[in-house]
């Protein structure tokens, strides 16, 4: 039987392999030599670690990648359960309902950012429109960090919210209604309903999605290169930007280590969020 | 109960304004989105579409981006349907470890690894073919499709193949007769996602490929910084196409998914 199960793995391993494991042994050599090009590399033990860990613009990119990650599903996740708790559960809005959800997520990272940009472009667009004539505010993505920021921030909860929604309606759709009539015959208020009934049911979902969108709010990348081009100054520069932009100067050693410590921070923060998460559940159990 | 409708109406109707936008600027004149804002176009103009579909760089781009995520629909599931049957009925060394490092390989895709990568597919001699591209979304879709798989097939009770075992079904037959259509909600949901994530790839479509494979995404983005800020309606058309076929799925598989839905745990 273990052989058999072994078998059935194969392909699966073998393919994800192939992919996964030949680059980030490659990626790992970069990180341990120093990059000039033409020369033979020269080993540099941890220095190029050392150079990421203490460059300030490396720092500055992970705290405001943390920043934008935490805010990003500190927003989408209740948001998501929410919505998902007043979609319909039977009829024949239900297929509309969902089908529409389906579809921001289809449309391509780099085209959602295209098109917000067309909806944000100076004194052309229909957001800077809206807020010169409504609130009098001129509204420049590419001169104020704020509204530069504010804007990825609002394209991302557009763009996810919709699949944190669906992945929370399943889960609730798989909730048996016996358990919200008991709890209705124990007389508990909506709000312990949700925490003891609703929520712990909905854990293994919400994991996924968790790790879903921490994982893809921690590669943004296109987006914010198109609405404003990382900038202004580099205040909308994230981490994998700000790493692609150190590859693409052929600074492997640099570029290398730095993926490989962001590749360790997200599979870490991963690891803590998948463990706790687990735990929580094995808690309400009992 | 009203409440609970407004809630919904205001939530679709933030989420559809920006599409609906760009489907109304796509059908505008160049003029008009430049010089006011109307929410329906004064005249309504198809030149957009005409030249997306009659030019050959649209038009083929389109084309690899279908073949090859076609391409890499088919792989994922061929790999992930035994590989989560695996993961459901048999606990075997180390299969949840196993199951994590799966679902991590979702973030490999930084920039830097383009580079091995790149190099890999040469070595394969796969670079610029629409197989390479297919391959390499298989980096982060089979671990998704594996995972939602698994929630689908261990909602079936173990019985089932036990009783079919007994009754002399040999497995092959097993799998066709009984547990296929067992399952099938649960393809159509893992195929949806799968299509969704490889056709919306750029980085690994954008490294992969040369003239000959060139997709969809990655013609956009060339487009979009050569003719930045003239052709806003072009683009708004482009965005309109490049949805299309992704609504072409869900209508597809609609049934399942709300059916799906409620069945698995994706």
């Amino acid at each position: 039987m273990k052989n058999r199960a072994w078998l059935f793995v194969a392909p699966v391993l073998l393919l994800v392999a192939l992919n996964a494991l030949v680059p980030i042994m490659a990626v790992i050599n970069y990180s341990l030599h120093y990059s000039f090009a033409g020369s033979a590399p020269e080993f540099a033990g941890l220095n190029n670690y050392i150079e990421v860990f203490t460059d300030p613009d490396f720092l500055g990119a992970l705290r405001r990648q943390f920043l934008f990650s935490f805010c990003v599903l500190l927003v989408q996740i209740p948001l998501g359960i929410l919505i998902a708790m007043q979609l319909p559960k039977s009829g024949k809005s239900v297929v509309v309902c969902l089908v529409l959800l389906g579809i921001p997520l289809l449309i391509p990272h780099t085209v959602v950012g295209l098109l917000w940009r067309i909806m944000t472009v100076y004194e052309v667009g229909i957001i800077s429109k809206i807020f010169s004539y409504v609130f009098d505010y001129s509204y420049r993505v590419t001169q104020n960090p704020v509204d530069a920021v504010l804007t990825i921030f609002f394209l991302d909860v557009w763009h996810w919210t919709p699949l944190v929604v669906l992945l929370s309606y399943a889960g609730l759709v798989a909730i048996p209604d016996q358990f919200y009539q008991a709890a209705a015959i124990d007389g508990a208020s909506a709000w312990k309903t949700f925490r003891y009934v609703t929520l712990p049911k909905l854990r293994a979902v919400l994991i996924i999605a968790l790790l879903l969108r921490f994982m893809d709010s921690f590669m943004i990348y296109a987006e914010p290169f198109i609405i404003s081009g990382g900038g202004p100054g580099n205040w909308n520069t994230y981490l994998n930007q700000y790493v692609a932009r150190k590859a693409e100067s052929y600074e492997l050693g640099y570029a290398g280590a730095a993926s490989i410590a962001y590749l360790y921070i997200v599979v870490v923060c991963c690891f803590i969020f998948y463990t706790i998460m687990t735990n929580l559940g094995k808690g309400i159990k009992r | 109960m009203k409440k609970r409708i407004i809630f919904l109406v205001c939530f679709y109707i933030l989420l559809m304004f920006p599409i609906y936008w760009m489907i109304v600027n796509s059908l505008k004149t160049e003029n008009e989105i430049f010089t006011m804002t109307t929410f329906f176009p004064k005249e309504i103009t198809f030149a957009n579409y005409i030249e997306i579909f009659t030019n050959p760089i649209w038009t083929d781009s389109l084309i690899n981006s279908i073949i090859y995520v076609c391409l890499n629909v088919v792989i994922t599931l061929l790999a992930a349907i035994p590989g989560a049957y695996a993961f459901s009925r048999w606990k075997f060394r180390g299969s949840n470890h196993l199951f994590f490092w799966l679902l991590t390989n979702r973030m490999a895709p930084a920039a830097i690894f383009m580079i091995p990568f790149t190099e890999l597919y040469f070595t394969l001699k796969l670079f610029d073919t629409h197989l390479g591209v297919a391959l390499a979304h298989c980096l982060f879709n089979i671990p998704l499709a594996v995972w939602i798989l698994e929630g689908f097939m261990s909602a079936i009770p173990k019985e089932i193949d036990e009783t079919a075992f007994i009754d002399g079904f040999s497995f092959f037959r097993f799998f066709r007769k009984v547990f296929f259509p067992l399952i099938a909600p649960g393809i159509g949901v893992a195929a949806f996602f799968v299509f969704t994530f490889s056709w919306v790839e750029m980085i690994i479509a954008k490294t992969l490929t040369g003239p000959l494979a060139k997709p969809m995404v990655v013609t956009i983005a060339v487009a979009q910084q050569a003719v930045e800020g003239t052709r806003w309606g072009l683009m708004s058309a482009l965005t309109v196409v490049m949805i299309l076929p992704g609504i072409f799925v869900v209508y597809f598989v609609r049934h399942y998914l709300a059916k799906g839905f409620s069945l698995g745990r994706v």
